[in-house]
């Protein structure tokens, strides 16, 4: 069934941009780059237990990499790999703090971060254009669109195979008990400071595939509302999957709109209850609520 | 079976996709968004977010046009405005727009806010030859820059120009003034800055200290301090609303008396009265700053038929508004020129002959501005409102002196 299941998955994504309007395949390209924020998330509140509230700044970096870069002549692929490592140190960075701070302390950290991020970029206005931004040279749809799937299938792929082994095992005994996995030889100040740079290159290719599409970065663009919906989209895509990612990309590109549609002027209420009734029917997220389906299956007529 | 259940769930996917496809509404007309009865006008303003103090704007613009739609339209077309709310957020913005344009298919985007949400729209407006009018900002590149984005104009004064119009009157009354500035740290404090600096040119050394702040910071107490230690004795406040009233307030209480420039931005009476009422009287009287909008809250205005036109439009299209918040003042004189501009255009109406007015206006008869403004631009010069009044702030009420002063050179 799983096989299966991918194998539609990946050809309807390959069909898709011939066949629907031209601002869809933008939006899932811009769903694509939320996935890939989301599985950087995933893997680090959900198989290791510590919290961010503040991945829209190493989007940012990720961002005014790819910005900076593309201004300095550096291609458009090239500079892919480039925004993972500046955010992805950034993350070590991050995560070498985070070592000493746990539950709430690690959140308001980086809830601060968040918060510090968009005046910072104003700040030192002289490489990153201070509030006015910087443009991006402009590429084609459904370049856009390939490239950030492809990107996003790899990186989920990659996220797949690194969780299921050695190294995905010593996070989920960290995330159960710092205390057990220590006495079984798991090094924690290795594998947390692993996770939080992992998680935060994730990130930044995020940014990078958004900064590519929308053709232009802004300060403002990551401030804490980006990191705060990029935890609904962890949380409401499932914890516990990384394909869940997929989910909490779409609900966060298209709830927004779609809610707007509803309603325009009380667009954030009917985007507040939907969330509010997708956790309450599915408390471990869609990806959680499909799993459990696919598990105990109607009985079968053949 | 594995590869059966492939193949099943993709021909399901692709059908479902195509019949969507096929249920779009294709444009029958060889002009997207006009209609026999319709023009579909959009636009982006921020309902939400930090900026949703602007949204009166977006709403002013929906009254007139509702207006305009009861009084026969504009040649028996009805306006139909899809104001999107963007919250100030580029890559919403991109998106929404996006779907208005290829979706919605409008006739042309009009009045989006915000300078980081319309520096994302001009590549993609202009690449597609879509009118991006009117936009509400007052940053220099919307005229600057037409030879490269010729289907984007500005409208209201620019910020560059509004400096401009300070430093004449200051060099003509007090050419030896040592001069402080204060600005908020981005593209707006930084136009005026640089509007300042050029349109005093040589005397541009008398700035004897220029001190910025961030949006983020919680007062400017210290930066005032340090503009008046520097020995500066002109003021120019180059802030948001918030951080004016804290400077205000805060010259008058170190006892300081400056000359006072005050930008526009920030002249509300609603801004006025919290000044006075915090720092008194002295804090407010002798400020000058600029107008171009009537003041829907000046009671000399109250028989001044425009504000009486804006506040009959303003009870019946959007009841529950405050008609004394300028900004759907500003919404309905912008709309005005879009309305104006529609007229111009013609009958057989097309994006082309629309840029083509907005960029040949000469608007003698908006009823929302000062008397006396023209709305005009052409070519060459694609700055519609370059002409502005001083004000100076005495006994609770500004007073207009002095005549319109204008930036064109």
């Amino acid at each position: 069934m799983k096989p299966a299941l991918i194998g539609a998955f990946v050809v309807a994504m390959a069909i898709l941009p011939m066949v629907i309007p031209q601002f869809l395949s933008f939006q899932l390209t811009y769903a694509g780059a939320y996935t890939i924020a989301i599985v950087g998330l995933v893997i680090l509140i959900g198989k290791t237990g510590q919290i961010s509230l503040g991945h829209g700044a190493f989007m940012a970096v990720g961002g005014y990499t790819v910005a900076i870069l593309a201004h300095s002549g550096v291609g458009y692929i090239l500079s892919i790999p480039a925004a993972a490592i500046t955010a992805g140190v950034l993350g070590v960075g991050l995560g070498a703090i985070a070592l000493r701070l746990e539950g709430i302390y690690l959140a308001l950290a980086t809830f601060a971060l968040a918060a510090s991020i968009p005046p910072l970029i104003k700040r030192f206005s002289s490489i990153t254009g201070g509030a006015m931004g910087i443009t991006l040279p402009s590429h084609s749809e459904l370049e856009l669109y390939y490239v950030t799937w492809i990107v996003a299938g790899l990186l989920l792929l990659l996220a797949y195979l690194v969780l299921r082994g050695r190294v995905g095992l010593s996070l989920r005994a960290l995330r159960d008990s710092e205390a057990a996995a220590v006495s079984f030889g798991v090094n924690p100040v290795f594998y947390k400071t692993l996770a939080f740079g992992w998680s935060a290159a994730y990130a930044g290719v995020a940014g990078a595939l958004l900064a590519d599409a929308t053709a232009y970065v802004s300060p403002d663009v990551y401030g804490i509302p980006l990191s705060l919906t990029l935890l609904v989209g962890a949380v409401v895509g499932g914890l516990d999957m990384i394909w869940g990612a997929i989910l909490g990309g779409a609900v966060i590109e298209f709830l927004p709109l779609w809610s707007q549609k509803i309603n325009p002027a009380f667009s954030s209420v009917v985007y507040g209850v939907a969330l509010v009734a997708i956790i309450t029917f599915m408390p471990e997220g869609i990806a959680g609520a499909i799993a459990r389906r696919l598990r105990s299956p109607a009985p079968r007529t053949s | 079976m594995s590869i059966r259940k492939t193949w099943f769930l993709t021909a399901i996917i692709t059908a479902v996709v195509l019949a969507t496809t096929l249920c779009l509404p294709t444009s029958a007309q060889n002009v997207p968004g006009v209609t026999s009865t319709e023009i579909l006008l959009g636009g982006t303003h921020p309902y939400s977010g930090p900026a949703s103090a602007y949204a009166p704007i977006g709403k002013g613009i929906l009254a007139y046009f509702a207006y305009v739609d009861d009084h026969g339209g504009v040649y028996g077309r009805k306006i139909v405005y899809k104001d999107e709310d963007d919250a100030y957020n580029p890559p919403q913005t991109l998106q929404l727009v996006r779907q208005l344009v290829e979706q919605d298919h409008i006739f042309a985007m009009f009045d989006p806010l915000g300078t980081p949400p319309n520096t994302v729209l001009r590549p993609y407006l202009n690449d597609n030859k879509i009118p991006q009018l009117f936009v509400a900002t007052g940053a220099t590149t919307w005229g600057a820059d037409a030879a490269k984005y010729p289907w984007t104009i500005g409208w209201q004064p620019d910020y560059r120009d509004e400096s401009a119009i300070f430093a004449k009157y200051l060099m003509a009354h007090q050419p030896n003034a040592k001069i402080g500035v204060l600005y908020q740290n981005d593209d707006y404090g930084q136009d005026y800055l640089g509007g300042l600096t050029a349109a005093l040119g040589s005397k541009a050394s008398q700035i004897v200290k220029s001190v910025s702040y961030e949006v983020t910071d919680p007062d400017v107490t210290s930066q005032i301090a340090s503009l008046k230690s520097s020995g500066a004795d002109t003021v120019f406040i180059f802030a948001t609303p918030k951080f004016s009233v804290q400077a205000l307030v805060t010259i008058s209480k170190l006892s300081w008396k400056p000359l006072i420039f005050l930008n526009s931005v920030s002249n509300s009476q609603t801004i006025m009265r919290a000044t006075t009422s915090a720092g008194g009287p002295a804090a407010t009287n002798g400020v000058i700053s600029a107008i171009y909008l009537k003041d829907p809250s000046d009671p000399a205005m109250a028989s001044d038929p425009g504000i009486k036109l804006y506040k009959a439009i303003l009870a019946k299209y959007s009841p529950g508004a405050d008609p004394a918040d300028g900004n759907y003042l500003y919404g309905m004189a912008v709309a005005f020129t879009m309305v104006d501009s529609l007229k111009k255009a013609g009958k057989d109406l097309t994006r082309d002959d629309v840029m083509q007015a907005a960029i040949h206006l000469h608007e003698t008869d908006n009823p929302f501005l000062l008397p006396g403004i023209i709305v005009a631009d052409s070519p060459t010069d694609r700055f519609p409102i370059r002409e502005e009044e001083l004000i100076r702030y005495d006994a609770g009420l500004w007073h207009p002196f002095g005549g319109l002063i204008t930036a064109r050179r």
